[in-house]
């Protein structure tokens, strides 16, 4: 697979991969060698007070010399609980990497596109590099683009809905105009959604629930690792043009009794 | 002395430091991150930073998500 480049690392896998809703960490392991994912995103929560030896952390299952973390700011409502949550994230961990998310809506989980414009502009000037999850529109691509993100995240479809690539054009158009990488994050359902996503272009893919709620993860994250790798390699190779009506693939001449 | 704590009210005894918060709380503050009265708690500020009363405290770790 030709090398994913974001800000100053470089992936050979473009398949990123979330760590919720697993049904235990040993599976998430598990998924997470399948996938062959390098990066894997986590949430920042209150650390539960109620229990005894909390504090306990989801990077205690996680190899952080083999997979890199990206936290994100999921949850957030405001461009400044974001902004405080991108903080916390980085003490706490190992980079000043954020997977920015500003929700404005509870119902779609639809980014709120206006503060994460807004949060974008204070990480970038703080020395963040910010990879915010926006809509499928172009222009709010190319606005997060010139306020400094690292890539753009144009959503496939609503988080955790499996619905797949439902704007196909935008998605094509976001890759056209974008000069960093673009990461198709949400919405992704099953192998050929992935596929599809990195066949319009997508530099790469994020996907949680698509693995993590399948009834076999291990086996989906694999078939999400082959898809990722068959898409791009079809974008890279250059599909043939769509035609309406039929192209005989033997020749026409020849054929016995004309 | 009360602070808010994670959100809750929380009662302390005497002003403390936020490493002997995080110990009395049975915390390994290796994985976590603090933020006091809305700015993050650096790391090598935990063993002098103080917390005093009505200080609003945030402690916070990773967990899984996408």
């Amino acid at each position: 697979m030709d090398p994913l480049q974001i800000a100053d690392r470089t992936f050979r896998s473009r398949l990123i991969v979330g760590t919720g809703k697993f049904t235990s960490n040993a599976v998430m392991v598990q998924a997470h060698e399948a996938s062959g994912a390098e990066m894997v995103t986590v949430a920042v929560r209150r650390v539960n007070l109620n229990a005894r030896g909390s504090g306990e952390s989801i990077l205690d299952a996680i190899d952080t010399s083999r997979y890199f973390i990206l936290p994100n700011t999921a949850g957030c409502y405001t461009a400044d609980e974001a902004i405080r949550t991108a903080r916390l994230a980085q003490e706490a961990g190992l980079s000043n990497w954020i997977k920015l998310e500003v929700i404005g809506d509870e119902k779609t989980l639809f980014p709120d596109n206006e503060a994460l414009l807004t949060a974008t502009r204070v990480l970038v000037k703080e020395g963040f590099v910010v990879l915010p999850y926006t809509t499928d529109d172009p222009v709010v691509c190319r606005k997060l683009e010139d306020a400094g993100a690292a890539a753009v995240m144009p959503l496939g479809a609503p988080i955790g809905s499996g619905l797949g690539i439902q704007n196909i054009n935008n998605i094509r158009i976001i890759r056209e105009f974008a000069r960093v990488p673009v990461i198709v994050d949400a919405g992704v359902g099953t192998a050929s959604d992935a596929s599809l996503a990195m066949e319009l272009g997508a530099d790469a893919v994020l996907m949680n629930t698509a693995i993590a709620g399948a009834q076999d993860p291990v086996r989906m994250a694999r078939a999400m690792r082959l898809a990722v790798e068959a898409g791009r390699l079809a974008w890279l190779a250059g599909r043939i043009p769509r035609r309406m009506y039929a192209n005989a693939s033997s020749p026409l001449e020849g054929v016995i009794g004309r | 002395m009360r602070i808010t704590l994670n959100g809750e009210p929380h009662e302390l005894e005497a002003p403390m430091t936020v490493e002997a918060l995080l110990a009395s709380l049975g915390i390994d503050s290796r994985r976590v991150a603090v933020e006091r009265n809305l700015t993050v708690v650096r790391r090598a500020r935990y063993a002098s930073e103080m917390i005093g009363e009505g200080d609003e405290i945030e402690i916070v770790n990773f967990v899984g998500g996408g």
